[in-house]
């Protein structure tokens, strides 16, 4: 089944530890309060593991906006 | 550092931030307060040398110093051939150094250092590597154990075993070192983490003393009640293995010095049969302490276990087959560590291993005798009910005392007291075996042991003070800690009476004290009104102790006595 932005919500609100977040498919790490890069490998990992899914390194790399993580995603299962 | 108050800096060659959010969570989990400073990564060995550095200022109680092993790897295969053979004794030079250093410039402050035991393997040779003293398999062994050899002769290094036991979490994960220089995955660190608190936990007092043993289906299979001798199964019958290796260890931990108790829900006659007559049972009633078998609550049961060798629940572990007693247990006495078994025995020993519950801050050799020593405890409480008051009790005891100064055979026992000691002991100052010698050589301190024996047996050395002098004849103590399996045996009078003697003869007139009150050691809050001393303010005491008359014991001195 596609996955959507909801699907994706509750990892960058638990990574985040900010229930109010909201995020689209545009949004990049600079829209987003508190996305760092640290937080960023715990956004990566929490999606992995919810999803039980593995990216490859150069599509870590390649991602610039929620939309390409739910693409890559969406790719993957 | 009070209780649960702890200063950590974390030190490395990778992402370390990750660590440290790891470290922070299991903090906060156990209700620490944890103050943490992360060194920049790459400058491990600046921030080692320069005292001045944040590091220092930051005045931490422990370093967790965490050195990636594939970067260790890549250094190595970057290393010149014939330079290889040496590489782990370069190694550890450096290390040693840093240590050296650290001990002069923070003494008491202990490095946490997780070994290289995870991420060995390169397979260059295969196995065959294992014999090539210039292959990276090779000298990786070699670091792991010069850094045991190491921590053996050095007073602040604690090597963390790095390789998880049972544990299914993949070590590293090579995506997110390529992509976040994060050498190892967040569960392992979330592992490490709570290795590094169970250490430091530890190094804080907090530790396992005993386990509380079930016996049907936990110490054998079957029930002995029904089964009877023969039926059990322990040893070649049935999958007696499993419960045969399970008690192996369990000797192991009491021949280290955990405590073993019974606690069944069986006829007393009836759950010692096993012990005394089963052919291939490991544990004989002499390895266990206290044996209580009968039909009464085990929450009740272990409340009197915990009375007889005065210990805290929070040292004690519980394991039981069976959820239902757990969860009593869990419920009624929430201190008491009680682990899940898995609900088949063949996984018994390895869940237990991998929870590594027995984490300790010191070893000496006297820690092996404690069975013998509650043994003979249980002896004094059966006469202490026969007599009719307690100045008889003491008097038939016949106890004997040697007191001393510290002397070197004594340091490894003297650290440990100041180590394992919560509830007689008057500041909870904690000295590492180095500063307890350094002690010993400072002309300013004055050091107290006391040894005592009784008709039932050696108690070894259980009670210690340190005073330090100052310059216009006042003394202060620093320390005064005293084994609790020899409360009210008047030992505080008679240390008192000689530290006041030997004082008195170095021409101090003047003794002050101080009590620092913490969640364990309300027991001495009047040690020193009760002794004689006056309070002159907020927890501190004084005593001018020509006036002082030697206080009343019922201990005599024999043997070696430096007064």
């Amino acid at each position: 089944m596609e996955k959507t932005i909801s699907d994706l919500l509750p990892v960058f609100r638990e990574v985040l530890e900010d229930d109010d977040i909201v995020v689209n498919e545009d949004s990049t790490a600079k829209d987003v309060p508190g996305w760092d890069s640290l937080n960023h490998i715990y956004i990566v990992v929490g999606i992995e593991s919810k999803f039980k899914v593995k990216f490859t390194s150069s599509e870590i790399q390649g991602w610039k906006c929620v939309g390409d993580i739910l693409a890559d995603l969406n790719r993957k299962s | 550092m009070s209780n649960g108050n702890v200063k950590v800096a974390i030190l490395g060659d990778y992402a370390m931030q990750f660590l440290e959010r790891s470290l922070r969570t299991a903090a906060k989990r156990e209700g620490w307060k944890m103050d943490v400073h992360t060194a920049d990564y790459g400058t491990t060995d600046m921030e080692l040398i320069d005292g001045q550095s944040a590091l220092y200022s930051h005045e931490p109680d422990f370093i967790v110093w965490h050195e990636s092993t594939l970067a260790l790897r890549d250094r190595f295969y970057s290393t010149a051939e014939d330079e290889r053979p040496a590489f782990a004794e370069r190694y550890i030079e450096r290390l040693k150094g840093h240590l050296d250093r650290l001990a002069a410039l923070r003494p008491g402050c202990k490095v946490v250092f997780p070994n290289h035991a995870a991420l060995f393997e390169d397979n260059v040779f295969g196995h065959y590597g294992n014999r090539l003293p210039f292959s990276w398999q090779y000298q990786a062994g070699k670091i792991n154990h010069l850094l045991n050899e190491l921590a053996s002769s050095t007073d602040n290094l604690i090597p963390l075993h790095a390789r998880p036991a049972g544990h299914e979490a993949g070590v590293t994960d090579y995506s997110l070192v390529v992509n976040a220089d994060l050498h190892y995955t967040l569960p392992y660190l979330d592992w490490l983490a709570g290795s590094v608190m169970g250490i430091l936990r530890s190094q804080k007092g907090r530790f396992k003393k005993c386990v509380v043993l079930d016996l049907d289906n936990t110490l054998w299979g079957g029930i002995i009640g029904d089964d009877g001798i023969e039926g059990i199964q322990v040893g070649s019958l049935g999958i007696g293995k499993a419960f045969t290796r399970l008690q192996k260890w369990l000797k192991e931990l009491s021949r280290r010095g955990i405590i073993l108790a019974v606690c069944s829900k069986n006829d007393e006659e009836v759950a010692r049969q096993p012990f005394l007559r089963h052919a291939e049972m490991v544990l004989r009633l002499d390895d266990i302490s206290v044996f209580v078998a009968n039909w009464e609550s085990k929450a009740d049961n272990i409340a009197r276990i915990r009375q007889i060798l005065n210990i805290g629940y929070d040292s004690m572990v519980f394991l039981d087959d069976n959820p239902a007693e757990r969860e009593i247990v869990r419920q009624h006495l929430p201190e008491v560590a009680v682990p899940e078994l898995p609900e088949d025995p063949a996984y018994y020993l390895p869940h237990l291993i991998s929870l590594n519950l027995f984490e300790t801050p010191s070893h000496s050799r006297t820690d092996a005798d404690r069975t013998r020593q509650y043994q003979e405890e249980s002896r004094r409480q059966q006469l202490a009910q026969s007599v009719t008051n307690m100045d008889e009790f003491l008097e038939s005891l016949q106890m004997q005392a040697k007191v001393n100064s510290f002397e070197e055979h004594d340091v490894e026992r003297i650290s440990q007291l100041t180590l394992r000691s919560n509830q007689f002991n008057l500041r909870t100052v904690r000295y590492g075996v180095a500063e307890v010698r350094r002690i010993m050589q400072d002309p300013s301190y004055e050091t107290f042991s006391v040894e005592l024996s009784d008709r039932f047996g050696n108690y070894g050395l259980i009670s210690l003070v340190i005073a330090k002098v100052s310059d216009e004849g006042q003394a202060f103590i620093d320390t005064w800690i005293m084994s609790c399996r020899v409360l009210k045996r008047t030992v505080e009078s008679l240390l008192f009476n000689h530290v006041a003697e030997r004082l008195r003869s170095r021409g101090v007139g003047v003794l002050e004290g101080e009590y620092l009150p913490t969640e364990k050691n309300r027991l001495v809050s009047d040690l020193l009104p009760r002794l004689g001393f006056t309070h002159v303010g907020e927890g501190r005491y004084s005593i001018d102790i020509h006036q002082a008359g030697p206080l009343p014991t019922k201990i005599t001195i024999i043997g070696k006595d430096d007064l």
